[in-house]
């Protein structure tokens, strides 16, 4: 039956498609020009350019880290081009209609529509292809409410004062190797403010979509809830299918205030590569948040994509009663790799992290769960709870679960699950008895697994990430 | 014919468990099939159904004409056989609800039918349930996670009574049943005697046959069939046992 499992979860990609879009593309190389063109395309102010100089320096000095349970090959980082745009971009479109009609049609062949008519209602996106933001939808309407969600390069023109506040702040320029590349390299993404008091009136998101050959991909996304207010914000990302790796290293930094209330959700479905393992997206990614006061800190993210996946997000918990939580459902298949997972750095009285993650493994696939809870002297009456469980599909993949817990505080409770199962021939026997084929059996006892992640969801993409796992695991049944 | 199995030697790795094993069923009759531990009972369920590992040798199994051996296991059960299991197994995380509509769907789609709502079916799903005096949250359950063993049954009776098979196998559905539960599945097996559905009752017990009437009773041991009567054989067995098979160190050995 294992043999036939392993073929119901042959890999197809959908998102796999190149767009012909004129780009104006960097030569491939990173020095401190690179970084001075970046920002004199970007017409950024002196300090941004300066801070990015910096990030630059301190990251000649780092070495990649090569503690996570993943195996690729060296990258060249001066085979990397930094910057990419699409031609069109050039003097930024005022609106749609002025938006290269091409770029719109890669979207909705994502099934995102850019055209506020055809959006999902309530939800208002932010479309950043290769470098650079395409749009950013429902602007009016969140401005009525305060609301600023716009590009990361837009904020820095407009809101000088709360990027010089904020940004860095989380997580500082030489934090780790890829963070510091990105604070130096990075050329667009998502800033969120949610003044005093106000609940969003919409969820948020960010489309990220790589296009163009050998570029890297540095978005930097900074989300501010200030006091009291309340946000939902949800990330999805796609890639055409290319047999060269391509690099992916992101900055996300929450920022939750007292009383506020972050939910961040990430759908990854990055180019995968093909089952030998050639191509597909190094995902490199650094998120954390800090928790103030009473504050709340919510991670969920499905992770089916990439061929490497490196990423940790993780809450701060600085304020007393801050909680934090981290729902993960992470899939790999063939040859991909996944090391991730969350740290949750108790520093406050009675903060409160809860973490449940889901690893499925098949094909010849590595699957890592590594967290840190760390329950700092003044985090009197703190607690969490792990839970970690992993699903094994077949006999050739792996599951690894690193946990580790740091506690300076006695009165600090830390309880860790964690369980290993298969899906097992009786399962599968069940359900075919019950004239189930094998593929609908899979994804029926994987989407079980993952409810729990699942229903942390917004309700639109709680059906999109069960579907998009269904087609990870579709494939043809021998 | 609903059943025809001729000469049927079946293994389970390397072990001959099915040796030469006859069994015809018309429709709508009912066939007590009871034997020592071991004698294969549950294998010819599996071997019938289509279990990996479970391997035919030699012999023929027919369905209403049709060679069961040539289908995959969805196939035989999209043609209408349903084994109600003697170890009813988890899946976690899946619904009740949502397990058997996908199957009942699948199921009708193979017929040729149109699939049904949500509405449509959770109407029909809450009368099974109640018919197997479960509550109602059990369609909310995962499936059969966390239920008790007389639950596990019943709910197999809550998918045989969805499902609308055309040949049902109850492996030992009475095991570990309280006496009302084996009224409560009794009658569930009974409400689906229309004449045409056939049954195969595996079972230790004569008490389950006071309630669900047999046409004919069969002893299987050592992989064959070795006496057929009607259900004064099923009483004989309960008194006497099945000494008179003599060897009794090979029959489950
Ligand atoms: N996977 C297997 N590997 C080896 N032997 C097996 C396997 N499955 C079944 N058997 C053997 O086949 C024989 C028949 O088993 P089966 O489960 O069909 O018996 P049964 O008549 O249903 O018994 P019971 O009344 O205890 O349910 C037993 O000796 C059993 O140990
Ligand atoms: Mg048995």
């Amino acid at each position: 039956m294992s043999e036939q499992i392993e073929k119901a979860i042959a890999r197809k990609y959908d998102a796999g498609f190149v767009s012909e879009i004129e780009s104006d593309t960097f030569p491939p190389g990173l020095d401190e020009d690179v970084i001075r063109r970046i920002s004199e395309m970007k017409n950024e102010p002196e300090w941004m350019l300066e801070w990015r100089l910096q990030a630059f320096r301190s990251w000649l000095k780092m070495k990649e880290p090569d503690w996570a349970h993943l195996g690729y090959e060296r990258i060249d980082y001066q085979s990397i081009s930094y910057y990419s745009a699409p031609k069109s971009m050039k003097d930024k479109p005022k609106s749609l209609d002025e938006v290269d009609p091409e770029l719109i049609r890669t979207y909705e062949k994502l099934g995102i529509p850019l055209h506020e008519q055809k959006m999902l209602a309530g939800v208002a996106v932010d479309a950043v292809f290769d470098s650079v933001s395409v749009v950013t939808t429902f602007r009016a309407k969140l401005e009525e409410a305060g609301v600023i969600f716009c590009p990361i390069s837009e904020a820095i023109q407009k809101y000088p004062e709360l990027v010089k506040k904020y940004l860095g702040s989380v997580v500082p320029r030489s934090d780790n190797f890829f963070a510091a590349l990105n604070c130096a390299v990075f050329t667009d993404g998502s800033f969120v403010y949610i003044p005093k008091g106000v609940r969003c009136p919409m969820e948020l998101s960010t489309y990220f979509r790589i296009n163009e050959l050998n570029t890297g991909q540095f978005e930097r996304t900074l989300i501010i809830a200030d006091e009291g207010s309340h946000v939902s914000y949800l990330e999805g990302c796609t890639a055409p299918q290319r047999d060269e790796n391509q690099l992916h290293a992101a900055v996300v930094e929450l920022v939750a205030l007292d009383d506020a209330e972050i939910k961040y959700s990430t759908v990854q479905n990055w180019y995968p590569g093909d089952e030998n393992g050639k191509g597909g997206i190094y995902n490199f990614v650094t998120k954390r948040g800090i928790a103030h006061k009473n504050s709340k800190i919510s991670w969920t993210q499905v992770e089916t994509g990439s061929a490497i996946t490196w990423k940790y997000p993780s809450c701060i918990l600085k304020g007393d009663n801050s909680v934090g939580e981290f729902y993960s459902v992470a899939l790999t298949r063939g040859r991909q790799q996944a090391d991730t997972g969350t740290k949750m750095i108790h520093l406050g009285k009675n903060t409160k992290s809860t973490i449940v993650s889901k690893g499925i493994s098949a094909g010849n696939s590595s699957n890592a769960y590594r967290g840190l809870v760390k329950m700092g002297p003044g985090a009197d009456g703190a607690r969490n709870h792990t839970e970690c469980d992993s699903l094994l599909i077949g006999d050739k993949c792996a599951a690894h679960t690193f946990p580790y817990i740091e506690s300076s505080n006695p009165s600090a409770i830390v309880e860790h699950e964690a369980t290993t199962s298969k899906v097992s021939d009786d399962q599968m026997f069940l359900c075919k008895q019950r004239g189930l084929d094998a593929e609908k059996a899979v994804s029926m006892i994987v989407n079980g697994f993952c409810k729990e992640v699942f229903k942390e969801l917004p309700m639109e993409f709680a059906v999109e990430a069960g579907k998009l796992l269904e087609i990870s695991l579709e494939g043809s049944v021998g | 014919m609903m059943l025809t199995i001729k000469d049927l030697h079946a293994r389970v790795e390397d072990k001959i468990i099915l040796k030469g094993l006859n069994l015809t069923v018309k429709p709508g009759e009912v066939h007590a099939i009871m034997g020592p531990n071991g004698a294969g009972k549950s294998t010819l369920g599996y071997v019938m159904s289509g279990r990996d590992g479970y391997e035919l040798v030699s012999g023929s199994i027919e369905m209403n004409g049709e060679d069961l051996m040539e289908m995959d296991i969805e196939e035989r059960a999209q043609q209408g056989l349903f084994l109600a299991f003697q170890y009813p197994v988890e899946i976690p995380g899946v619904s009740n609800m949502e397990f058997m509509k996908e199957s009942v769907n699948a199921i009708r789609k193979a017929r040729g039918e149109e699939a049904l709502t949500a509405a449509e079916f959770l109407k029909i799903a809450k009368e099974a349930c109640k018919q197997v005096n479960l509550p109602l949250d059990f369609l909310k359950r995962g499936v059969n996670e966390g239920f008790s063993g007389g639950e596990k049954k019943r709910n197999e009776i809550m998918q045989l009574i969805l499902l609308k098979p055309k040949l049902v196998i109850l492996d030992e559905s009475d095991s570990g049943l309280d006496i009302d539960a084996l009224k409560v599945v009794a009658d569930g097996v009974n409400s689906q005697r229309d004449g045409k559905r056939s049954f195969i009752v595996v079972t230790h017990y004569q008490r389950l046959l006071d309630f669900i009437e047999p046409d004919y009773v069969h002893i299987l041991a050592d992989g064959k069939i070795v006496k057929s009567g009607g259900p004064e054989l099923a009483k004989e067995v309960e008194s006497t046992g099945y000494a008179w098979l003599g060897k009794p160190e090979e029959a489950g050995a």
